[in-house]
């Protein structure tokens, strides 16, 4: 603990100050960082770009994140752990077939959400037993099952597109609390978040999760169940992933084999650049949480100012580069500076020397 | 210990020829390809007509040149997610030479486009070793980066197939020896890549770095060289790739080559190429890459209800995987058992 206080502390500073760590090293960790950065832009939003603060960014905003927040978050826990789910939008492609079709067929709706659910279930459980248990790469695995829970999608529901789903229910998904233009959905995605967050930061399983991401053997050593952890991980991710489906289909009341497709790569891009690394043990919620937000609002921002709809992604791409190589840069300024230092007081000391 | 196992290593007799037969990586997929394509020609003989065989081999043609060049960069431990965003940009940017320059010599545009390709590529390689950050997330993040630029460039624009020259077009027409000539081209630039990798020391060296990185540096050898060319030589395949792609498709634009990375990868991990890097070839993932693309092809010769494909597919990546992790716990067994005569 005290070796990776060290690390991101001031090493001059005396111990005393450095041992209560969890309190003020957090406000200046990379996690803090993308907190102050969302709201800064957050601010700067509101006070230049017209539009912008009023419930209907709220309402709209928080819509668009819902899917990649709410599968964010078993992602950040896997990448935690050193491994990769590449599934997750095929897991969701295929909840939304499973609904329209059973939909279709006369099932109560109730019922065949019921049954989306347990389709993600089930695809996270055979993910799992292939990674966890059986031992293989994950980043094989999924790319892989990428392929299947899509391919499945499409033998479920073909080329069909269901879209005659009762309005009520409809309606649900992009309700509104009151006037403050929140949508209801939120309630239980941060329900989701609080629990994966809990289960991450105050759990022992959490801390397990660190434990493997850092080393494998390790973990195994001082009694963490590896295999175990990491197949509940991915049901999890399975199910979560199958309610984001679930989610995309009502809200734009349309079950088809391609919804969400490509969104594996949004997630993944919105987990790192909230300060999840991609080699496992680093990374939080609070962070994950700023990134996914910062994301969706700088589209949405761009969007207001009428930038076109295709540079948006230029700007995720260049947030993702920058946020993994601000710490090499500033590593090498920081060497830079060092070595312009000591030549200075080398310099120095030989001209005092003849003198 | 490893170094003595070598050395008292028999002889190539007939044995422990057919030994080192079945244990070829190469080997499932290839299987898996010739009894593909047997089955299915033997239900539907048009399968393999003359047409049949071009139309395999023109589809295979792309996918083959990208799954080559990113085994040179799977092999060094490293992957390249951009290769999609790559192949869109060369295919609108060599659109876009066309529409300008109708009269440009194709020789000159091939090169424009692997130049532009081995740049893309570089900047890729760039990043990785310089900034020591991950591949997997620096090509995630020129994904998205040149992907956007393209859809600046292009726009609404689209390039069709009458604003090229017609020679061009016939490139992916014509064939030599009933192979065309796109085919060919990508087939040549495999088997070099392969026997440089095979043979050359800076290829040996791309299998050490992907083995093990701290002890191929130890040994001696320049990573950072090695992992940038290996980028740079995948975004120059990538940017042939795009060219070639101009040429055999009709329509180029915006979103030109999209969601391919995946595919590529698969098909190298089919192909037996291993994940974290240190074993697999080229050859084995071209082939990953054919039998991948004549799936489709067959299923439909077999009259498979076309949904079923993708399924398939992904049945497939996930058996590829699963064979190899048998075959290297088998080596591991057989290893530790001599090992343990030795003593």
């Amino acid at each position: 603990m005290s070796e990776h206080a060290t690390v991101a502390v001031d090493t001059t500073a005396p111990l005393a100050d450095v041992v209560p760590v969890r309190g003020p090293r957090w406000y200046a960790g990379r996690d803090a960082t993308m907190v102050y950065i969302l709201l800064a832009f957050l601010a700067y939003a509101a006070l230049s770009i017209p539009r912008f603060a009023s419930p209907v960014t709220t309402g709209f905003l928080l819509l668009d994140v819902v899917p990649t927040l709410l599968i964010a978050m078993p992602m950040t826990l896997i990448i935690v752990t050193g491994e990769i789910d590449l599934s997750v939008a095929s897991i969701a492609g295929l909840s939304s077939a499973v609904l329209g079709v059973a939909w279709a067929s006369g099932t109560g709706i109730w019922v065949s959400i019921f049954l989306a659910l347990g389709a993600g279930l089930l695809a996270g459980i055979f993910n799992g037993v292939l990674v966890a248990y059986v031992g293989l790469p994950s980043l094989a695995v999924t790319i892989g099952t990428l392929a299947l829970f899509r391919g499945l999608a499409l033998v479920v529901i073909g080329d069909n597109a269901v879209a005659n789903f009762p309005n009520e229910i409809t309606a649900l998904a992009s309700a509104k609390l009151g006037t403050s233009g929140i949508p209801l959905v939120i309630l239980p995605v941060v329900f989701v978040v609080l629990v994966f967050g809990l289960v991450l930061h105050h759990t022992a399983f959490g801390r397990g999760l660190y434990a493997m991401g850092y080393s494998k053997d390790a973990a195994h050593f001082v009694g963490i169940n590896v295999g175990n952890s990491k197949f509940w991980l991915y049901v999890a991710s399975g199910l979560v992933s199958a309610a984001a489906g679930v989610f995309w289909t009502l809200r734009y009341t349309s079950a088809r084999s391609d919804n969400a497709s490509g969104l594996e790569l949004t997630v993944i891009a919105a987990v790192l650049l909230g300060g999840v690394s991609i080699f496992g043990g680093k990374g939080s919620i609070p962070g994950v949480l700023a990134g996914v937000l910062l994301i969706g609002s700088l589209n949405y921002a761009l969007r207001l100012g009428r930038v076109s709809d295709v540079v948006l992604v230029t700007v995720t791409g260049l947030l993702l580069i920058a946020s993994v190589i601000a710490p090499s840069v500033s590593a090498a300024v920081g060497r830079w500076r060092h070595s312009q230092r000591l030549r200075r007081h080398l310099a120095r000391d030989q001209g005092a020397e003849p003198g | 210990m490893s170094t003595q196992a070598t050395q008292t290593r028999p002889g190539p007799s007939g044995a422990s020829r057919l030994g080192a037969l079945l244990r070829l990586r190469e080997l499932p997929v290839t299987v898996a390809l010739v009894a593909l394509v047997i089955v299915t020609a033997a239900v539907n003989p048009l399968f393999l007509s003359p047409q049949g065989m071009k139309d395999l081999m023109l589809n295979a043609t792309i996918m083959m040149l990208l799954a080559a060049g990113q085994t040179m960069v799977i092999v060094t431990r490293n992957i390249d997610l951009s290769v999609g965003s790559i192949l869109g940009l060369v295919a609108f940017g060599t659109g876009s030479i066309f529409a300008a320059v109708p009269t440009m010599p194709i020789w000159l545009v091939l090169l424009v486009g692997v130049g532009f390709g081995a740049l893309l590529g570089s900047l890729n390689g760039l990043l990785t070793v310089w900034a020591k950050v991950p591949s997997l997330v620096i090509t995630l993040g020129t994904l998205y980066v040149f992907r956007g630029v393209n859809n600046g460039w292009a726009g609404p624009r689209q390039f069709f197939a009458g604003d090229r020259p017609e020679a061009f077009g016939n490139l992916s027409v014509d064939t030599l020896l009933g192979v065309p000539i796109i085919t060919v081209l990508a087939l040549a630039v495999v088997i070099v890549l392969a026997v440089y990798l095979a043979g050359a020391r800076s290829g040996r060296d791309l299998y050490a770095i992907g083995s093990d990185p701290e002890a191929a540096r130890l040994f001696g050898i320049n990573t950072s060289t090695r992992v940038f060319t290996a980028f740079l030589v995948n975004g120059a395949l990538a940017g042939l790739a795009g060219v070639l792609y101009a040429s055999r498709f009709n329509a180029v634009g915006a979103t030109t080559g999209s969601g391919l990375e995946l595919d590529v990868v698969a098909a190298a991990v089919v192909g037996g190429v291993a994940i974290f890097g240190g074993s697999g070839t080229v050859i084995g993932a071209a082939i990953g890459a054919i039998l991948l693309n004549t799936i489709t092809s067959s299923l439909t010769a077999l009259r498979v209800d076309k949904f079923w494909q993708q399924a398939i597919v992904g049945v497939l990546i996930i058996t590829a995987i699963l064979i190899d992790r048998l075959a290297s716990l088998r080596h591991a067994k057989h290893l530790r058992e001599r090992e343990g005569r030795n003593v």
